[in-house]
């Protein structure tokens, strides 16, 4: 099987990669505030040692909490003092600023190595709530930092944090030459550390995280059709899962990791499959004339969501893999596809067509059934939930070009991250 | 008995021989007796002429290959210089000033019975990507189905969708969205 793959690739140029730096640097531009957050003021770290420090730990770390939208963040030109440590703080200070929760911290070189060290302060009791010190190599910085909003994410709203993740996109660019590249890249929930693990000529499209994280499914065009690869991150190893006639795509790994859902238009009718990963056995889940693709599955495994125009546009059913029942989802508007769910299986995210377009919108699933659009874009696509469910990952575009932005369900926070001179799209974020 | 042999094979071979070259055989003759330097621009161009001409001059062949396919491909007077037709949006419908198009196709690879083509249906951009790739296949479909109805075989015809994966205008306007809603028939990659 992989000899047979690696053929492929040179004929079509397709060039899997361990993870490779990508060249382009993400432009991160945080928009807006919410007026319900939290508000909290990050010290800049003390720095111990010559010229500058690695990282910026305390702007990384505000610029985390700022963007879930559930916090916001002091300026630092409304500072009173610059604490680093619990005991140089002036709590009246903080009080008089209307800030809530302060954290503080330093950066010492060690060695070849940082020790970073930081508390959280809670203003109006004076107290430590949280602090620890860890000693890292240079480029770890950046992960440390988020390991630190992780922690006082957790500690001030009482769950998990979603900073120290990945995500997953597809980035497109014409060369000077008049080819095309796309290329599969991985990065830091931030858009940091770009990585491209895949290379072709032919587009990529819809990756899927695995349960694990170690993984990736995708659909590839190198063979000049659809067609579903799994590629394990760190090696770079790949092995194609589905070739059918016809469409081969919208991967979805099952909740254990052992099944894919896909898409497939073998004998002309677009319907829902299942893949047993390991023995190869393929079951057709949905039966109908009209598209059904982009299945998502139920935290339970038991069940999917999907998107389907049997109803003569687009909406979104829910499909029983075992009695294969089918029942209607979503019915705002004239069309809502590609369901993806929050991690707690409460909330789905989709694409909504309004009055401006096509934006995110949420859904929560059960009796009320509350509605509402999330983002404020004309042409947004391609929603995924952050690991905590507290922010969905979308594909968007800003003065014209396709980038990728982040909105929080909590508030108007919102980021953009962009790349020059390319197209950015089909985000995934990691578990 | 060699003879025999003989003539039970070459007899069709020259009779298609002299079915497939017959009207051009003095005219290339002509053309190789002179110099390429002596020949006037319009004589050069009327040699081109001939060379297109001669290459839609297939007629008979289960198949067109190679130099002939590219020169038919490149010739604007082909039957099949055009090779692209577009859709109105959320519409995988032929549209009218499209059928001569498919016709002109569906008579080639009548002609034309070893033939193969792929007819790839694309979407703009708007909308979710997996969705548009299963419109992308019904345009396919589509033009496959009209390509039938006129004439060709269905086995002659693959069908594949790029969704709005692979777009022709990267524009974000309506006039870059009617160009991407498109399905093209492709000969040779």
């Amino acid at each position: 099987m992989l000899k047979r793959s690696l053929c492929a690739w040179i004929t079509a140029l397709v060039l899997p990669l361990a993870p490779l730096a990508a060249k382009a640097e993400l432009v991160i531009d945080i928009i807006g505030g919410a007026e319900s957050a939290i508000p909290v003021a990050v010290a800049p770290f003390k720095w111990e040692g010559d010229g500058s420090p690695p990282e910026d730990v305390a702007r990384i770390i505000s610029d985390n909490l700022v963007r879930t939208g559930q916090f916001q963040s002091l300026p630092r030109s409304e500072f009173l003092e610059t604490p680093s440590q619990q005991s140089e703080v002036r709590f009246a200070n903080w009080r008089a600023l209307g800030v809530d929760n302060l954290i503080v911290g330093e950066v010492q070189p060690d060695g070849d190595r940082f020790r970073v060290r930081y508390e959280l302060l809670d203003v109006f009791g004076g107290s430590r709530m949280e602090g620890k010190s860890f000693a890292v190599p240079r480029d770890a910085m950046r992960t440390v930092s988020h390991v630190i909003s992780d922690e006082i994410y957790e500690a001030l709203l009482g769950r998990p944090g979603a900073f120290n993740t990945r995500i997953a996109y597809v980035a497109m660019q014409d060369r000077r030459n008049g080819d095309r590249e796309w290329r599969l890249v991985i990065a830091d929930a931030d858009g940091y550390y770009p990585e491209s693990i895949l290379s072709s000529s032919q587009p990529i499209m819809s990756p899927a995280w695995s349960p694990g994280g170690d993984r990736l499914a995708y659909v590839s065009f190198e063979n000049r059709r659809s067609e579903i690869y799994i590629q394990e991150i760190g090696s770079g190893e790949r092995e194609r899962v589905a070739s059918f006639e016809g469409i081969n795509s919208a991967p979805a790994w099952s909740p254990d990791g052992r099944r894919l859902a896909l898409t497939l238009s073998r004998g002309g009718q677009t319907d829902i499959y299942v893949l047993e990963l390991d023995s190869g056995d393929l079951r057709r889940v949905t039966d109908h004339w009209a598209i059904d693709t982009e299945a998502t599955w139920m935290p339970d495994g038991r069940s999917l969501l999907f998107t389907s125009d049997r109803g003569g546009n687009p909406q979104i059913y829910r499909v029983n893999v075992d009695n294969r029942n089918v029942q209607r989802v979503t019915f705002e508007g004239n069309y809502n596809a590609s369901p993806t769910l929050s991690p707690d299986g409460r909330r789905v995210a989709m694409v909504h067509r309004t009055d401006r377009g096509y934006g995110i919108a949420v859904q929560e699933l059960g009796e009320n059934g509350r509605f509402r659009v999330l983002t404020r874009g004309s042409q947004d696509e391609s929603p995924s939930f952050a690991p905590n469910g507290a922010m969905v990952l979308y594909a968007t575009r800003a003065d014209g070009r396709a980038v990728l932005g982040t909105a929080s369900l909590y508030g108007e926070a919102r980021q953009i991250l962009s790349t020059d001179g390319e197209r950015i799209r089909e985000p995934a974020w990691s578990p | 008995m060699y003879g025999k042999h003989l003539s039970r094979w070459l007899m069709p071979a020259l009779l298609a021989l002299f079915l497939t070259g017959c009207a051009t055989v003095g005219d290339e003759e002509r053309v190789e007796d002179r110099q390429d330097g002596e020949l006037t621009e319009e004589e050069l161009a009327a040699i081109d002429r001939q060379r297109a001409a001669e290459a839609r001059g297939v007629d008979g062949r289960r198949l067109v290959e190679g130099d002939a396919l590219e020169e038919l491909l490149e010739d604007p007077d082909s039957p099949i210089a055009q090779r692209t037709v577009y859709f109105a949006f959320d519409s995988s419908e032929i549209r009218e000033r499209d059928v001569s198009i498919l016709e002109a196709h569906a008579a080639f690879l009548a002609d034309h019975p070893d033939q193969r083509i792929t007819v790839e249906g694309h979407t703009d951009e708007r909308g979710a990507p997996e969705y548009n790739l299963a419109l992308g296949e019904r345009r396919a479909e589509a033009v496959k189905r009209a390509l039938v109805l006129y004439g060709a075989s269905a086995d002659q015809i693959r069908v594949t969708s790029y969704g709005e994966e692979n777009p022709v205008d990267l524009g974000s306007n309506e006039e870059a969205w009617a160009q991407n809603r498109r399905a093209e028939l492709v000969y040779r990659y």
